[in-house]
């Protein structure tokens, strides 16, 4: 009897510590949905209650979005344009060339990829604010100040976190295969993409993930490096229109603007939901 | 290139380097270091060690425009930049923010992590809800809250840059709602390592909740609490975008941390050399702390 009690009791907890965190997640969420009404309000409405809902008054349909997407002299679907670029490249050479390094870092293991793995150690635990001033001047005299160019300076300030964790893997890949494959006659550039590339794919989606997620929403190296008058990435564009030098912008229009930044990392993360949890604790590492 | 491995291969055999390749392959592979090593490193000297060293040097430097017209003078930045008092009340501003966060961050974080690995119907969904704002960039999250803070604020007739409390509290409560999530999930696994026999044994034993909360499975959690101690610590002494974005360091520089404060000096040639002396004080704090993480977490690597 006392122990039907004591799991009827165990059953009635669980139920309202359901309803409690179902209660604390519609508040978690609140912020964002506070944005996504107010997206479909007028200014003058978004200004004196942004917690009430849109009334026929105050509704606009879709002109926020249509006002913050195109208004000012550099609209808002460029900056997207210009942070999916920058982005994917950037990925896509940290990716691809430090799994490279990494795997020969691993594997020759001389002195000098020692000395290399430790400096890329060392750089994760070096803040931006050191290198802001001297990086900018670099990257100007370089002309890697375009959204075409700028991924060569996340490839060498992201080569940090993507070296530590692919030496990290790469290490634990038995040899055995690699020498077969040589043996085989693979030459060490067939080896790597044949066979050793496909068996990192698990890393490759982890650090692509948090790379990805750097870039995406990395603000002052593209702000202090990019001529803000020809190129923008998302939050540089967000900085800069609610900064008054360039005008304010209606806040219904900002609202839609703040949202639509919001959209794609939703959609992105629902898809890699798995894989960014995972890599979280993979992560970890970097400070 | 399929030649010379195969041509490389016949001699030498008896000899195996510790821990890499043997070494006809290693021989071969290096033959394409250029290819492997090359775009990498060449990108980490333009991108990391080059700007690193002229930063350093920069930091005893006078007035520059340039690093080419840098003079030369010694400590003076150093001195100026412990004289300054906006760099002080930046220090003493940050390491109170960071300490505030790091504790209600792990609190609820692990309080989360707790209730969500009991069972309870909806967890996954709950997970997915908390950590989703993680992903949310500074700039666009610091704008994001600007408006809800100066939503709820504008009642009472004031704005969040009216007084540096309510900055201060605003930038916890946005660090919260980024952080949360993101430490929970740490916590989580955590928790799922904590062996079930254990808890059963302490259950069996007659251990209260409590009990078995404090003397098993936190005892057993504790490096996913150091590896949050330090991130939560490290994040706070680097926040900048959510700074930036939220407050921009108003009333008066009130609300500026350390990383706006010093990017705040880059701007003006005068300050510039100070700025860069400032940024190497500020990376030996954060590196002090980061190189702490790295030793704690290097143990449990090991276990692994």
């Amino acid at each position: 009897m006392g122990k039907q009690k004591s799991i009827q009791q165990e059953k009635a907890r669980k139920t309202i510590m359901s309803v409690v965190l179902a209660i604390i997640c519609v508040i978690y969420m609140l912020p964002i949905l506070t944005i996504f009404s107010n997206t479909f309000k007028n200014a003058s409405a978004v200004k004196s209650d942004i917690f009430a809902l849109p009334n026929s008054e105050t509704f606009v349909g879709f002109d926020n979005y249509v006002t913050g997407m195109t208004a000012g002299s550099f609209p808002f679907w460029k900056a997207v344009i210009f942070n999916v670029i920058i982005t994917v490249l950037s990925a896509a050479l940290i990716l691809l060339f430090c799994s490279m390094a990494a795997w020969y870092v691993a594997r020759v293991n001389s002195f000098f990829c020692k000395i290399f793995y430790y400096l890329c150690v060392f750089s994760m635990v070096v803040p931006f604010q050191m290198v802001q001033f001297t990086l900018s001047k670099t990257a100007d005299t370089l002309k890697l100040n375009t959204p075409w160019t700028i991924p060569v300076i996340y490839l060498g300030f992201g080569a940090g976190l993507a070296i530590f964790m692919f030496v990290g893997f790469a290490k634990s890949i038995p040899i055995e295969i690699e020498e077969a494959a040589s043996i085989d006659g693979c030459g060490p550039v067939r080896t790597y993409f044949l066979v050793v590339l496909p068996m990192l794919k698990p890393t490759l989606i982890s650090v692509g993930i948090l790379e990805i997620m750097w870039v995406w929403n990395d603000y002052l190296l593209p702000s202090l490096v990019l001529d803000l008058a020809k190129y923008r990435n998302i939050p540089m564009h967000i900085q800069l229109t609610n900064t008054g030098s360039y005008g304010q912008m209606n806040l219904g229009a900002m609202m839609a603007m703040i949202f639509l930044s919001i959209v794609p990392i939703i959609i992105f993360y629902l898809i890699c939901q798995k894989y960014i949890i995972k890599g979280v604790a993979a992560g970890a590492v970097k400070g | 290139m399929d030649k010379s491995t195969i041509s490389s291969s016949k001699p030498k055999k008896s000899k195996k380097p510790k821990g890499g390749h043997s070494s006809m392959t290693r021989r071969s592979m290096r033959r394409w270091s250029w290819l492997f090593i090359g775009p990498v490193f060449a990108a980490f000297i333009i991108g990391f060690i080059w700007p690193f060293a002229q930063g350093i040097y920069l930091s005893f430097c006078g007035k520059f425009n340039t690093i080419s017209n840098a003079k030369f003078q010694g400590f003076t930045n150093y001195i100026k930049a412990f004289q300054d008092a906006t760099f002080g009340h930046a220090f003493w501003f940050t390491a109170l923010f960071a300490i505030v966060s790091v504790i209600l961050i792990n609190l609820l974080a692990f309080a989360a992590a707790y209730a969500l690995t009991q069972g309870v119907k909806g967890s996954n969904l709950f997970r997915t809800v908390f950590f989703m704002p993680n992903l949310i960039g500074g700039i666009v999250l610091g704008y994001l809250w600007s408006m809800i803070f100066d939503g709820i604020l504008s009642i009472y007739k004031t704005n969040i840059l009216a007084k540096a409390e309510y900055g201060f509290w605003g930038l916890i409560i946005l660090l919260l709602w980024q952080q949360v999530g993101y430490m929970m999930i740490i916590y989580i696994a955590g928790l799922q390592a904590v062996p079930e026999d254990m808890i059963e044994a302490a259950k069996i034993d007659g251990a209260t909740k409590s009990q078995t909360l404090f003397r098993v499975i936190i005892p057993n959690v504790m490096p996913s609490i150091t590896i949050c101690t330090f991130l939560t610590l490290t994040n706070g002494f680097k926040l900048y975008d959510q700074n930036l974005a939220l407050t921009g360091g108003q009333p008066f520089r009130q609300t500026e941390m350390l990383a706006l404060n010093i990017s705040n000096g880059y701007s003006a040639v005068n300050t510039r050399g100070i700025a860069q002396a400032k940024a190497v004080i500020f990376f030996i704090l954060v590196a002090t702390l980061g190189i702490a993480q790295l030793v704690s977490t290097r143990n449990k690597e090991v276990q692994q």
